[in-house]
């Protein structure tokens, strides 16, 4: 049964509130995927009070490095079921966990940070994973 | 870093890594832990040589994306275990 949407809100508004689109369906999912010219990043949010709570705000500062992904977007596991579903369909042969992290490059996954590497770990710690993520992978479309 | 339950042991809701004396390896959520047992939740266990793979190659690749599920819970006797860590610590 999905979370109470009230509950869920100010978890969700973290993430739409600094740009990311919302996917509710697997439709929003697939044509988000579908797009596949650039850089991405898609969170897989969750009320996991071991992990979410530092993966939030441990994404929102990466954002603030200059190379960074050019589109963001984000499911809620637990909320958004079939959504979720979908997502994580687009990288099959990778465990589910939530809260994730997955970076794109020209629709080609290049980086993952699965649960179990944020729920050991501090918002700086898990920023600095992605930001360096991002400088490896997505420095020279940030510069063009 | 887990959650605050005052009832659980302290890694309780952290992916753990728990190995045996014994040629069998287990990951999963910690649910809770006390001087008898382990109990994990969404657990994989991987014996040595399954799939041609030693423990070590299996918990590198744990390490990088996380396991698949075998068990929803699991009780793992704390008499056989020699270690217990995070497995994002490794």
């Amino acid at each position: 049964m999905p979370y109470s949407p009230l509950m869920v809100r100010p978890m969700k508004e973290e993430l739409t509130s600094i740009g990311f689109e919302e996917l509710l369906t697997p439709e929003d999912v697939d044509r988000w995927m579908g797009d596949t010219e650039g850089t991405a990043m898609l969170v897989i949010n969750s009320v996991c009070g071991c992990a979410a709570g530092q993966a939030r705000p441990g994404v929102r500062h990466a954002l603030t490095n200059p190379a960074r992904p050019e589109r963001l977007a984000t499911v809620f596991a637990g909320q958004e079921v079939e959504a979720t579903a979908r997502a994580r369909g687009h990288f099959a042969d990778i465990p589910p966990s939530s809260p994730s992290i997955a970076l794109f490059k020209d629709g080609e996954l290049v980086y993952f940070v699965p649960r179990h590497r944020i729920e050991s770990r501090s918002a700086e710690q898990v920023a600095a994973d992605l930001t360096a993520a991002f400088d490896r992978y997505f420095a020279a479309a940030a510069a063009r | 870093m887990g959650t605050f339950h005052d009832d659980k042991h302290e890694l309780h809701g952290i992916t753990v890594v728990v190995d045996t004396a014994g040629p069998e390896i287990w990951i999963g959520r910690c649910d809770d832990m006390d001087e008898r047992q382990v109990v994990l939740l969404d657990a994989d266990v991987h014996r040595e040589g399954d799939g041609g793979r030693s423990k070590q190659q299996y918990l590198e690749r744990a390490a990088r994306f996380g396991v698949w599920k075998k068990y929803d819970r699991v009780r793992i006797e704390r008499d056989g275990v020699v270690s217990v860590r995070r497995l994002g610590e490794l």
